[in-house]
C-alpha cells in the first residue's frame, strides 16, 4: 500500500483498536460476568463484598501514593555516567517509623471489619430457616431438603427473602461449593460438616460451581441457583413433593398407541405439564430401558424419600432443568440424547459409562426423562 | 586495559588450573561451577515449566476449548506449577546462592564442597523423576498442593500421584542439604571482619531462607512419607473411611508452604536490595530495617498458613489469628518497599539492564503485596479464593516478584560468571516485552477471578463473560514467551563475543567484584579482610577512584578440595531408591535395596576419598 493513497487513512485505522478497547471495557463491569462475586444477592455475600471494597479502596490508594512515588523516582533521579556521587544517605529513623506506622494504621482500618466480618459469618443463623443438606460428588451437586423430604441434583432452589442453612459434606473427595451471588466458597470435607447460610434477595437463576480441584472434571462441576418468590417457591416444593415413588401395580405405564419415537419426544418437550402424561411408545421404551441399561442402579427418579448414597444425580425432575450433566450442556432433548449415548465423549472420566445405547434407545429415554419435570 | 594482555594472562591462567571438558563439570566441586550447573538446568525447566503454561494459555483461549483432554490439562497445570516452584525458581535462586555466598563473604567454596555436589545431582535427578512420568502417561494430576483424599489410592489410583510424592521427596534432600551446607557456609566462612552487619544483603536474605529451608522442608517430608504409608502399605493418615483426616493434609502442607513462599522471594529480595544501590550510586536505604524486616517475615510466615484455609470453615478465632497474623505480615513487607524507594529517592540511576529488571520488580511486586492484603479478610477472601484471583495475586509475587528479581540478577552477575556483558539493546527489548507480556497474562485474572472464574478448571462454558479477557491473557502469554526468546538470543550474541568483561563493570560495592570475571577456582588469591558494609565502595573511595584490574594468579600453594564423582553416585543411588519404592508392588523390596546399596557404596567412599 502507498504512503499518499492512505493519507486520510489513519484515522481510520484507529477503529479496530477503539472497538477492542470497548469490548475489553465491557469486560471490566461485572454486570458482564453472571458469576460475578461483585453483584452480592444477599446479606451473607454483602459482608465479605463490604470488606472487599474496603481493602479495595485503600489498596487502590497506597498503589497510587507508591507506584506514583516510584515513577517520580525513577524519571526525576535518573543520572548520567559522569555526574557527581549523589549524597550517601544510610536511612532516616524518623521516616522508617512514620513509614512503618501508617501502613499498620491502614491495616488496622481494615482488620476491625474483617474481624467483625468473621464473626457475623460464623454465625449460626436462627429463626425462620430453611436447612438444606448439600452432598458434593464427583462432579455433580446434591440437594436435600430434610424438612420437606426432597431431593434434587445440580440445581438449588432457594426462596427469596428466607435464610436457608447450608449443611455440607461430600460423598467422595474434598469439593467447594461457591455461589458468588450469594457466598463465598465453603469447602466440603467427607468426615466433617461445613456450614454456609445466606438469604436471598432477588428471584433469578444464577451460576455457581466447584471451587476446589477434585479430579479430572473438575472444571465440569457446575450448578446452578433458582432463588424463586416465596410462592414459586411454594410452588416448586408442592411439586416435586407429588415425585415419590408410584404406586405399586402403576409402576409399568400403561400402553400407548403406537407414535413415531420423534414425534413423541416432540410432544413431550412441546406440552407443558407433561409430567405422568405421555403414555405413548417411546415413553414406555425409555422407562423400560431406563430399568434394563442399567440407569436406575445409580440415578433415583423419585425426590421424595430418594435413597441417599447413589452415584449419579437425582433424576426426579431432570426433565425441567437448564442444564444437564452438572452445566456441561444445555438441556434439550438433543443435547440430552448426545449425553446418554457419549458420556465419555462428552465429560472424560465422569463415572457415567459409555453403556452402548442406541439412538433410537435415545431418543426413548429422552422421552422417558423428559416427561420428569 | 590491554584486552590481549589480559587474554594472554588468562590463558596462562588456565593452562596452570582451570581444568576443562565434561568429565570436569560432572566431578566439580567447584560452586561457582556448580552455580551454572543449578542455573543451566533450572533454566531449562524455567523453559518447560513456560512451554506447558503456553499449553495451558491455548486450552483457555476459547471457551469449551478441546484443544487439551481435560486429564491433560490436570497433569499441565500441576507440572507447571510443581515445575516452576521446585525445578525453575527454587534451582535459579540456588545457582545464585552458589555461586554468589561464598564470592560475597571472601570465602574459597562453600562449607562442604561434595555435598553441594550431591545436592546439585539429586536436584538434576529429582527434575529429571517427575518428568519422566510424561514418558509413562501418567505426569502427576492432583495439583502442586496434592490435597487429600483426592491422592488417596482409591481417588488416584495410577503412578501420577507416586511420581509427584516421591519426585518432591528427592527433591526435598536436595534442599535440605544445600540449606545445611549453605547455612555453615554463612556463619563459618566469613572473612574476617565481615561481621553479620556487614554482609551484603544478599546474602543475609539467602541466610534467612536456608533458615527456612530447614525449618519448613522436614514437614513436607513428612507429610510425604504419611502420604506414602497411605498409599503403598494400606495406613490411613489423610483417608477418611479409615478414621484419617483430609484436613490434616492441608495444615501439613500448608506449614510448609506458606514459608516455601519466602524462600522463593527472599532471594529476589536480596538480588534487587544490591542492584538498586550500585545502580542509584547511593548505598542501602536502612540497611538493618531491611534485614530485619526479613527476618520478622520470615518468623511470621510460620504463622500464617492456614490462611489458605479460610474456605474450610475453621471457625471464627482460627479465621481471626490468622487474618490478623497475615495483615501483620503486610507491615515488615512495606517497609522493604519504602526502603528500596529510599534507596534510588536522590540517587544518581544509572539506567543499565539490570536496575530496569529491579524497578520492574519493585512496581510488580507492589502489586501483588497489595493484592495479598485483599484476601488476608477470610470474608472477602472466601469470594477469592481458588479463583483467578488468586492466580494474578501469586503470579505478581512469583513471576513479578521472584522472576523479575533473579533475572535482574542474571543480567547483573552475568559478567561476573561468564566473563561477558550482556547486550544492552537486547536486554532492554527483553524487559519491555517481559513486562508487557507479563502484565497483559496477569493483570486480566485479577478481574476474571473476582468475577467468578474459578481456578483449575481445564475450560469454561460460554456465556459466563469469560472469553475475551482470556483470549487478551492468552496473547499476553506469547508476548511474555518471546521475551524469553529475546533473552535467549541475547545469551547466544554474548557468547559469541569476546571475554572482555572488566572485574567490576557496574562500579559495585561487594568483594565479588574485587576479584577477576569470571573468577578462578580459589576466589580469591589472598582471604581479604573486611572493614566496612560496602568493602568496595569503601576501598575505591580510599584509593579515590577505580581499582587496578585485578591479575590472574598461578594459584600455586592453594589448597582446593579434589573433584569427585561419589556424590554423583549416591544421588543416582537416592533416585534409584525412591524408583524401587515406586515400584515395590512389581519388584518387592529389591529395587530399594539396590538403589541402597549404591547409596551407601557412594557415601562410603565418599567418606574415604581423601577431600584434596
Amino acid at each position: 500500500m502507498s504512503l499518499r493513497t492512505t493519507a486520510r487513512r489513519p484515522s481510520r485505522r484507529w477503529v479496530p483498536l477503539l472497538s477492542l478497547l470497548v469490548l475489553l471495557a465491557a469486560a471490566c463491569t461485572p454486570e458482564h460476568y453472571p458469576q460475578t462475586a461483585l453483584l452480592p444477592l444477599s446479606d451473607f455475600a454483602r459482608i465479605g463484598d463490604d470488606i472487599q471494597d474496603k481493602t479495595l479502596y485503600w489498596a487502590t490508594g497506597v498503589f497510587l501514593l507508591v507506584e506514583g512515588a516510584l515513577l517520580y523516582a525513577v524519571f526525576r533521579f535518573r543520572g548520567r555516567p559522569d555526574d557527581p556521587e549523589p549524597r550517601q544517605v544510610h536511612g532516616n529513623t524518623t521516616i522508617e517509623i512514620i513509614w512503618t506506622v501508617i501502613p499498620a494504621l491502614i491495616l488496622a482500618a481494615i482488620a476491625v471489619p474483617t474481624v467483625r466480618g468473621i464473626f457475623q459469618t460464623n454465625a449460626i443463623p436462627k429463626g425462620d430457616v430453611l436447612r438444606i443438606d448439600v452432598v458434593g460428588h464427583q462432579w455433580w451437586w446434591e440437594f436435600r431438603y430434610p424438612d420437606l423430604n426432597l431431593t434434587t441434583a445440580n440445581e438449588l432452589h432457594v426462596p427469596v427473602g428466607q435464610t436457608v442453612s447450608l449443611h455440607m459434606g461430600t460423598a467422595d473427595v474434598v469439593h467447594s461449593f461457591w455461589p458468588p451471588r450469594f457466598a463465598g466458597k465453603r469447602d466440603v470435607f467427607p468426615n466433617r460438616e461445613t456450614r454456609l447460610w445466606f438469604k436471598a434477595e432477588q428471584a433469578g437463576e444464577y451460576p455457581g460451581q466447584c471451587a476446589e480441584f477434585c479430579g479430572i472434571q473438575h472444571g465440569r462441576m457446575a450448578f446452578r441457583v433458582r432463588a424463586q418468590t416465596p410462592e414459586e417457591f411454594q410452588g416448586w416444593v408442592s411439586h416435586m413433593q407429588t415425585l415419590g415413588a408410584k404406586p405399586a401395580g402403576a409402576a409399568a405405564a400403561p400402553a400407548a398407541p403406537a407414535a413415531p419415537a420423534a414425534d413423541s419426544v416432540r410432544t413431550a418437550t412441546a406440552g407443558g405439564t407433561v409430567a405422568g402424561a405421555p403414555q405413548d411408545s417411546a415413553y414406555a421404551a425409555g422407562e423400560k430401558l431406563f430399568m434394563t441399561k442399567g440407569c436406575v442402579g445409580c440415578h433415583s427418579l423419585v425426590a421424595v424419600n430418594a435413597p441417599k448414597g447413589m452415584v449419579g444425580p437425582n433424576l426426579a425432575n431432570v426433565g425441567a432443568r437448564t442444564y444437564i450433566a452438572a452445566g456441561t450442556l444445555k438441556n434439550t432433548d438433543e443435547n440430552l440424547a448426545h449425553w446418554i449415548m457419549d458420556p465419555q465423549g462428552i465429560k472424560k472420566g465422569v463415572l457415567m459409562p459409555n453403556l452402548g445405547v442406541t439412538a433410537e434407545e435415545a431418543r426413548s429415554l429422552v422421552a422417558y426423562l423428559r416427561a420428569h419435570q | 586495559m590491554a584486552t590481549t594482555a589480559l587474554d594472554q594472562q588468562r590463558a596462562h591462567a588456565k593452562a596452570h588450573a582451570e581444568p576443562t571438558g565434561l568429565w570436569s563439570w560432572i566431578t566439580t566441586v567447584d560452586h561457582k561451577r556448580i552455580g551454572i550447573l543449578y542455573g543451566a538446568t533450572a533454566f531449562t525447566f524455567f523453559l518447560l515449566g513456560g512451554i506447558e503454561a503456553l499449553l495451558i494459555r491455548i486450552q483457555l483461549g476459547a471457551p469449551n476449548n478441546t484443544f487439551l483432554a481435560p486429564d491433560t490439562y490436570n497433569e499441565l497445570f500441576t507440572m507447571h506449577g510443581t515445575t516452576m516452584i521446585f525445578l525453575a525458581i527454587m534451582p535459579l535462586s540456588a545457582m545464585f546462592f552458589n555461586y554468589l555466598i561464598p564470592l560475597q563473604i571472601g570465602a574459597r567454596d562453600v562449607a562442604f564442597p561434595r555435598l553441594n555436589a550431591f545436592s546439585y545431582w539429586v536436584f538434576l535427578l529429582g527434575g529429571l523423576f517427575l518428568n519422566v512420568s510424561w514418558l509413562f502417561g501418567a505426569a502427576p494430576n492432583q495439583g502442586w498442593f496434592g490435597y487429600a483424599n483426592l491422592t488417596s489410592r482409591q481417588y488416584s489410583p495410577g503412578l501420577n500421584v507416586d511420581f509427584w510424592m516421591l519426585g518432591l521427596q528427592i527433591l526435598g534432600v536436595a534442599s535440605l542439604a544445600a540449606a545445611v551446607n549453605f547455612f555453615t557456609t554463612v556463619l563459618n566462612l566469613r572473612a574476617p571482619g565481615m561481621k553479620l552487619m556487614r554482609m551484603p544483603i544478599f546474602t543475609w536474605m539467602s541466610f534467612i531462607t536456608q533458615v527456612l529451608l530447614l525449618l519448613a522442608f522436614p514437614v513436607i517430608t513428612v507429610a510425604l512419607i504419611l502420604l506414602m504409608f497411605d498409599r503403598f502399605f494400606g495406613t490411613s493418615f489423610f483417608v477418611p473411611s479409615g478414621g484419617g483426616d483430609p484436613l490434616l493434609w492441608q495444615h501439613f502442607f500448608w506449614i510448609f508452604g506458606h514459608p516455601e513462599v519466602y524462600i522463593l522471594i527472599l532471594p529476589a529480595f536480596g538480588i534487587v536490595s544490591e542492584i538498586l544501590p550500585v545502580f542509584a550510586r547511593k548505598p542501602l536505604f536502612g540497611y538493618a530495617a531491611m534485614v530485619f524486616s526479613g527476618i520478622f517475615i520470615a518468623f511470621l510466615g510460620f504463622g500464617v498458613w492456614a490462611h489458605h484455609m479460610f474456605a474450610t470453615g475453621m471457625g471464627p478465632i482460627a479465621d481471626t489469628y490468622f487474618s490478623l497474623v497475615t495483615m501483620l505480615i503486610a507491615s515488615p513487607t512495606g517497609v522493604k518497599i519504602f526502603n528500596w524507594l529510599g534507596t534510588i529517592w536522590g540517587g544518581s540511576i544509572q539506567y543499565k539492564t539490570p536496575v530496569y529488571f529491579a524497578l520492574g520488580f519493585v512496581a510488580m511486586f507492589i502489586i501483588g503485596g497489595l493484592s495479598g492484603v485483599m484476601h488476608a479478610s477470610p470474608p472477602a477472601d472466601m469470594q477469592q479464593t481458588d479463583t483467578y484471583f488468586i492466580v494474578a495475586h501469586f503470579h505478581y509475587v512469583m513471576f513479578g516478584g521472584s522472576i523479575f528479581g533473579l533475572t535482574a540478577g542474571a543480567y547483573y552477575w552475568w559478567p561476573k560468571m561468564f566473563g561477558r556483558v550482556l547486550d544492552e539493546r537486547l536486554g532492554r527489548w527483553h524487559f519491555w516485552l517481559m513486562l508487557i507480556g507479563f502484565n497483559l497474562t496477569f493483570f486480566p485474572m485479577h478481574i476474571l477471578g473476582l468475577n467468578g472464574m474459578p481456578r483449575r478448571v481445564y475450560t469454561y462454558p460460554e456465556g459466563l463473560g469469560f472469553e475475551q479477557l482470556n483470549l487478551l491473557e492468552t496473547v499476553g502469554a506469547f508476548i511474555l514467551a518471546f521475551s524469553f526468546a529475546i533473552f535467549l538470543i541475547n545469551i547466544w550474541k554474548t557468547s559469541r563475543g569476546p571475554r572482555n568483561a572488566p572485574a567490576d563493570p557496574w562500579n559495585a560495592a561487594t568483594l565479588e567484584w574485587a576479584i577477576p570475571s569470571p573468577p578462578q577456582p580459589w576466589n580469591f588469591a589472598e582471604i581479604p579482610s573486611v572493614h566496612a558494609r560496602d568493602p568496595l565502595w569503601e576501598a575505591k573511595r580510599e584509593r579515590g577512584g577505580p581499582l587496578p584490574e585485578p591479575q590472574r594468579v598461578s594459584g600455586e600453594g592453594i589448597h582446593m578440595p579434589n573433584p569427585s564423582y561419589w556424590p554423583l553416585v549416591s544421588a543416582l543411588g537416592l533416585t534409584a531408591m525412591m524408583a524401587g519404592l515406586m515400584l515395590i508392588h512389581h519388584l518387592g523390596p529389591w529395587g530399594i535395596i539396590a538403589g541402597g546399596a549404591v547409596l551407601l557404596f557412594g557415601i562410603f567412599n565418599w567418606a574415604f576419598e581423601p577431600a584434596g
